[in-house]
């Protein structure tokens, strides 16, 4: 066996240089820091993905779209099909840790300044992968046509429709017309299972070409040190191997949460039928919609939800714009901006979620 | 220096097919672009106008009350008080578009989605909704309810 797979190996290498890569791989080196830690967390999403990828896959087998369908589909792979319920249960958990993953990767990449020169590109190609991210959850949240889901797009989309010129447009191209109804299903699932994954795979594609080429980010305060100061360990076959140690111990975590706590399907969208109490968005949106709570109808001469909304907007564009503002970093100086703004930003997340979360 | 004719003649023409190959790339571009926005724009659907709709019988609805009542495709509030009268509103919050319902408890007409409130002539009294909700008028004809569009 052995000598066959040696023989294989060889055959591949004559042809498409396979030692070329290995010898890259073996020259890679990632830092050893008390951070290092953080630097798992962009694979640990990237396996998440792996696994929406598959599990969305099997889903399709049996969803169907429709106003008529779309419920009754959900419920029928819940009860009739032989592990559906857990295929349906490990998607929408792991759509969740894919999130909350992808923020702890965003949020340290933000406080260790890792986005600084010469990794801008490398940043912005994340970013773009977080909104899409969320896209892909708030179209997704839409697909099983439950009431939550139906009034979280109306939501959603009406928040779209408040932005000034562009918004009535966006929310006819969103809705599929002016209400949410079976056009708005198929809309969401054609962008939840074919744009928004083709959109992704490219956005990954380059973000992790990016990470190969200039390797891992060392923090600030490690930028004096001399290259042989620095502990390093070899990105293969160690660190390569913690990685998918830790994969595996994410695929647990998501076993037991997708075994125990089984995602619920809910009841069916009405039309007709009000805003049931107690009504929430995913935990990941739960801080604009508590914000939202709290402004008044009128702030200024503006309508308070586009206030609300301008403020989200601009926080956003300030966050994702972090390289081109945080000019010290760059040069290596220590900037408290930067700190004290991320600071804030997490506060009132964590707060606004917690509050969403209790009231 | 003097520039050499044939070189600037020739500068000219290299100039004017780059206006043309750009030109004719948006072109392109734009006959690509242009269908696809159109496809994706969904198309104007004549719907029915509905201007009235009988909701039911009076005895159909409980004092203090309040029923959601399809009027064409969008939903109407019909809210019967304590002291048996009927008003009906638009069921749509002003905020963000979602469906409000009346709570006798409150004595409000309240929108789960970001805890606005209505007072029962429709207007926003508190959280919020920026505008009342759009009011309806209601007659009476023998037992039923008939709910217009006022």
């Amino acid at each position: 066996m052995n000598k066959f797979s040696s023989r294989v190996y060889q055959w591949m290498d004559e042809r498409f240089h396979l030692s070329d890569a290995i010898d890259f791989m073996k020259k890679k080196y990632v830092p050893v820091h008390r951070h290092s830690v953080w630097y798992y967390f962009g694979g640990v999403s990237l396996f998440l993905f792996i696994i929406q990828v598959v599990t969305g896959i099997l889903l399709l087998m049996y969803y169907k779209s429709g106003e008529d369908q779309a419920f009754e589909s959900i419920h029928f792979i819940m009860s009739k099909v032989q592990f559906g319920w857990l295929i349906r249960s490990i998607h929408s958990w792991a759509a969740n840790l894919f999130i909350l993953a992808a923020m702890i990767h965003m949020f340290s990449v933000y406080f260790e300044r890792a986005y600084r020169k010469p990794r801008e590109l490398t940043w912005f190609t994340g970013m773009l992968m977080f909104f899409v991210g969320l896209t892909f959850g708030f179209s997704g949240y839409l697909l099983p046509w439950n009431e939550l889901a139906y009034f979280a797009t109306k939501v959603g989309t009406d928040i779209a429709g408040v932005i000034p010129i562009i918004g009535e447009p966006m929310l006819y191209f969103l809705r599929g017309g002016e209400d949410v109804t079976g056009a708005t299903l198929s809309r969401f699932f054609g962008l939840h299972v074919a744009v928004l994954p083709a959109v992704f795979t490219v956005l990954l594609g380059v973000h992790l070409l990016f990470v190969q080429i200039q390797g891992m980010s060392t923090p600030l305060h490690m930028q004096h040190l001399e290259e042989h100061e620095i502990k390093k360990m070899p990105f293969f076959p160690n660190f390569v191997l913690r990685d998918l140690l830790l994969w595996l111990i994410v695929l647990n975590i998501l076993a037991i949460l997708a075994v125990y706590f089984p995602w619920e399907l809910g009841r069916k969208a009405d039309p007709f039928m009000p805003a049931p109490a107690g009504i929430k968005p995913e935990w990941y949106f739960l801080f604009m919609f508590q914000t939202l709570k709290y402004i008044p109808g009128h702030v200024l001469f503006i309508d308070g939800e586009l206030f609300g909304i301008l403020m989200f907007g601009l926080g956003g564009l300030l966050w994702t714009m972090v390289p081109i503002w945080d000019r010290k970093s760059a040069e290596g100086k220590r900037n408290k901006t930067v700190t004290y703004f991320g600071l804030l930003i997490v506060i009132f997340i964590i707060t606004l979620t917690i509050v969403g979360w209790l009231v | 220096m003097v520039e050499h004719p044939a070189r600037e003649t020739q500068k000219d023409k290299r100039d004017f097919l780059k206006l043309i190959l750009v030109g004719s790339s948006f072109a392109w571009l734009a006959s690509i672009i242009y269908p696809v926005i159109s496809y994706l724009k969904p198309p104007k659907q004549s719907e029915v106008v509905v201007k009235s709709v009988k909701a039911g019988k009076i005895s159909d609805f409980a004092n203090d009350s309040g029923t959601i009542i399809k009027f064409g495709s969008k939903p109407v509030l019909l809210i019967r008080n304590a002291n048996g009268e009927f008003k009906a509103f638009s069921a749509t919050c002003t905020h963000l578009d979602c469906t409000v319902q009346y709570r006798n408890d409150f004595g409000l007409i309240w929108c789960a989605c970001h805890n606005g409130k209505y007072d029962l002539n429709g207007r926003n009294v508190s959280g919020p909704p920026p505008r009342p909700l759009e009011a309806f008028v209601v007659t009476l004809q023998g037992d039923d309810i008939l709910i217009h569009k006022s």
